[in-house]
């Protein structure tokens, strides 16, 4: 009876996750536990803009279902953070650019994502015993020993290709995400509010269930999720942050790679790289032992490649560093272009796509409470 | 596992706030702790699961509470909902502890917010559970199990032993058959019958039939019932429950907290021969919310329909189940299968009585009727601006009052007057003696921490002597 007197969704996530809402609404415990409740409240019904906009406000922390009187085995069958997870897999497919690539890479995420890292690696090791084959398997040390793999301009064009890539294609899906929720334009510019939504971001605020902790495995509340996930991301900043360090140098102070473990990229790559390998084993231990009550099962395969790319890239840059001065160092450093190319193509695609859907439900958020409380 | 064969220190049956209260003031004080309960994982609980608030006392404001509220004014608010039908002494009692309460329930893991949207009259003397009843369930098992307190599911008691005001051992339902256990002393804490719809029969007849139960089916008295067949003293007043206007499409049971309704002051409401029968505009909340899950009861069928028009549709909170809609008031009659020329005479009768005024709905406003029996002495407005909507309503009965008399330390009085050797009881099981009637938010709540609390210790004191 419920379904048939509710507004028609574009699909059968979108009208389950409307029935719950409507059923949340009436309820309002959880409304301490994190924005999506609140957000909530500020609406008696819900469009497929609304609905896209609290399922990326979601942290999946767990809490609203191990709290919820409704919860299943109950016949209301509340699952707040399955139904959002779901929606949220779905509102990326439908943002992605172009829509088709998305699809096939939520079929076939860790699939694809390992396919094209070792295709590039295999050309730049193809192309460089081409070129030399003694190269491949010298010892090279000192100021640009990598470049005798690849010429440095040559390794610049097509990771800057596919970065730039990566960066338009994920420009396209924000841009198509931001005008499928329906807010007002006016939002996104808006400092205080962007300034909110990075330190929500940043601290991961609303992954701690209100206070208490996330849930992952039963009922009793932890923060190693959210500890994971610091470490992952932190790591990917400070990854990003050696790479942007290691062009200037490049360009700037004419110092080529490799640089001395005291240097500033080695530095901040080998923080970055331990981040990211223990951040993401973390996660993908987290994620084995989560209540599978909890999990969108049609967005694990997505889900698994995003992390798994970022523990390779941690993984093959560190033993890299490790075995830099050895005869390994040409196919360590072809594995490890290759993880990283793969890793910047499918970035649109995949899991990567959560910080930024996430950040601009954020910022909206951000933005409405601001105007209620004004 | 629980080992059966033991006898543990306390026993503990039912598995509520107040159930585990008393667990875990009992293993805190050193003893041995068995909970039964006996609903499934899931269900367990009873009505704590539906719950979201506490009443306590306190004498300032604190991060969650917008001012104080003394223990004098809380006694003063228990006699108004009780009119006067409570027992002075352990009233008091129970309130002067509610102000340690608000602290040692967080030390038992329970965190508090401030009140939810929507509640905003209850700011200052309630403090919300974060996350609700369920999450503050969670928190105490999570704290009984780690002091020891050994906790059976689908456990129902089904036999006491006693023996001249002493409890001996419990049988209860254990997988496919029964088991008997041993222990010092016992704390009853499973709560009223009102999930027990026979036993409801017996004081409203049929028309129990047609009662929606707002919480599981688990809440059958069958410990109370035991009880009071052995020698314990009663209290309360059998035929009583609390009962609300609920949403007449809720589940049979533990459809909770959001079925209910109260759009009563918007419109008018009528029975199942499209007539009024009271004065939907008589009083504020809560009052009017704790009145008229009764007056449907005693509606023919047990139904009453509540009747608004366009104008108010977003006047109060979203609610689970859509308002059935028309664009004629016959049509409206249809969809909810009453005589149409029956409710159109009465909306007719109901407009051309309004008279004019200023409509607020958080006031006693001057909007009311004129020369109808029986009038709308507040909020009256004409019902004339399509679409028209109904919520189909029944009596959603919340908990009964019939109880085991206690004393100031949760002890079981027995028939002859005489305080029992080692039973105690606490929550709803023996909130009669503090609540004979009415109900105040929150003071189910503080029944069940402050005398499981109480039950726990005493328990524990009795099991070491």
């Amino acid at each position: 009876m419920i379904q048939q007197l509710r507004a028609m969704h574009g699909s059968p996530i979108l009208e389950e996750a409307d029935r719950l809402m409507t059923v949340c609404n009436s309820c309002r415990y959880c409304e301490g536990l994190c924005a999506v409740f609140p957000a909530m409240e500020m609406r008696r019904a819900f469009s497929d803009g609304d609905l896209n906009f609290l399922a990326n406000l979601c942290h999946a922390c767990g809490a609203c279902y191990t709290d919820c009187q409704f919860s299943p085995p109950h016949e209301f069958n509340v699952n707040v953070p399955k139904t959002l997870a779901a929606l949220r897999a779905e509102s990326w497919a439908a943002c992605a650019w172009p829509r088709a690539l998305s699809g096939l890479f939520v079929r076939n995420g860790v699939a694809i994502s390992i396919i094209a890292a070792l295709s590039v690696a295999a050309f730049i090791f193809g192309f460089a015993a081409f070129i030399d084959p003694q190269v491949l398997l010298g010892v090279h040390t000192g100021p640009g020993a990598f470049y005798t793999l690849m010429p440095h301009n040559a390794m610049a064009a097509l990771f800057g290709a596919a970065f730039l890539y990566a960066i338009f294609a994920l420009a396209m899906g924000l841009r198509a995400f931001w005008r499928g929720l329906g807010g007002p334009s006016g939002t996104l510019p808006d400092p205080p509010s962007l300034w909110q939504a990075i330190r929500d971001a940043g601290q991961l605020r609303y992954l701690d269930g209100g206070g208490g902790g996330c849930f992952n495995e039963d009922e009793r509340p932890t923060d190693r999720r959210r500890i994971y996930h610091h470490l992952t991301f932190y790591g990917f900043l400070l990854c990003f942050a050696s790479t942007c360090v290691a062009t200037l140098y490049h360009y700037l102070l004419g110092r080529e790679a490799p640089y001395a473990w005291w240097d500033l990229p080695v530095v901040l790559g080998t923080l970055g790289g331990i981040g990211l390998v223990i951040g993401t084993t973390g996660l993908f231990a987290e994620k084995s032992k989560r209540d599978a009550a909890l999990i969108d099962a049609n967005s694990t395969g997505m889900d698994a490649a995003f992390t798994l790319m970022l523990f390779l890239t941690g993984l093959t840059g560190l033993t890299l560093l490790v075995w830099r001065e050895t005869s390994a160092m040409g196919p360590l450093l072809a594995l490890h272009l290759g993880v990283v190319f793969a890793l910047f193509i499918t970035l649109p695609y995949g899991k990567f796509v959560h910080g930024l859907y996430r950040y601009a439900a954020l910022v909206r958020y951000a933005r409405e409470q601001r105007a209620m409380t004004k | 596992m629980v080992d059966l064969t033991r006898k543990y220190d306390v026993l503990v049956i039912g598995g509520g706030n107040a159930a585990l209260c008393a667990a875990i003031s009992a293993a805190r004080d050193g003893a041995s702790v068995l909970v039964l309960e006996a609903a499934p994982k899931f269900y367990r609980g009873g009505n704590t699961r539906h719950t979201r608030n506490m009443r306590c006392a306190h004498d300032a404001a604190t991060d969650i509470l917008t001012g104080p509220y003394t223990e004098e004014e809380f006694w003063e608010d228990l006699l108004r909902v009780t009119g006067g039908k409570t027992d002075e002494e352990l009233a008091r009692h129970m309130i002067r502890e509610s102000k340690d309460i608000l602290h040692w329930i967080v030390r038992q893991g329970v965190r508090w917010q401030p009140s939810l949207g929507g509640t905003l009259s209850l700011g200052r003397t309630n403090s919300f559970f974060l996350g609700g009843g369920r999450a503050m369930l969670n928190a105490l098992y999570l704290t009984a199990e780690q002091l020891g307190v050994d906790v059976l599911y689908d456990a129902e008691v089904t036999d006491l032993e006693i023996a001249d005001g002493m409890f001996l051992s419990a049988t209860f339902k254990h997988r496919d058959g029964h088991a008997t256990i041993k222990a010092s002393t016992l704390v009853a804490a499973a709560g009223g019958f009102e999930a027990n719809i026979e036993w409801l029969k017996t004081y409203w007849g049929e028309v129990a039939d047609n009662f929606l139960i707002r919480g599981t089916p688990f809440n059958r008295g069958s410990v109370l019932k035991l009880l009071l067949d052995k020698g314990v003293l009663e209290i309360g007043d059998p035929t009583q429950c609390h009962a609300v206007a609920i949403d007449a499409r809720a589940p049979k049971f533990d459809g909770g907290i959001i079925t209910r309704h109260d759009s009563v002051v918007f419109g008018v409401v009528v029975n199942r021969d499209a007539q009024r029968f009271y004065d939907e505009g008589e009083d504020i909340w809560p009052k009017r919310y704790a009145i008229w899950g009764r007056l449907v009861a005693a509606q023919p069928g047990q139904i009453a329909y509540i009747i608004f028009d366009a104008s108010s549709r977003n006047s109060f909170m979203p609610t689970l189940f859509p308002p059935i809609e028309s664009d004629s008031i016959a049509g409206l009659a249809q969809k909810l299968t009453l005589d149409p020329l029956a409710l159109e005479k009465t909306i007719l009768d109901f407009n051309a009585a309004v008279r004019p005024g200023t409509f607020d709905h958080t006031i006693l406003d001057d909007c009311r009727t004129e020369g109808l029996t029986p009038p709308k002495s507040h909020w009256a407005r004409k019902l004339e601006k399509p679409p028209y909507y109904a919520y189909p309503v029944r009596p959603g009965i919340t908990f009964t009052y019939l109880g085991t008399r206690v004393n100031k330390q949760a002890r079981m009085l027995m028939k002859d007057g005489k305080p029992s050797a080692n039973m105690f009881a606490a929550g709803e099981i023996m909130s009669g003696n503090v609540l004979g009637q009415g109900y105040a938010a929150g003071i189910g709540m503080t029944i069940g921490s402050v005398f499981g609390r109480i039950a726990g210790r005493e328990a524990a004191r009795n099991a070491r002597n």
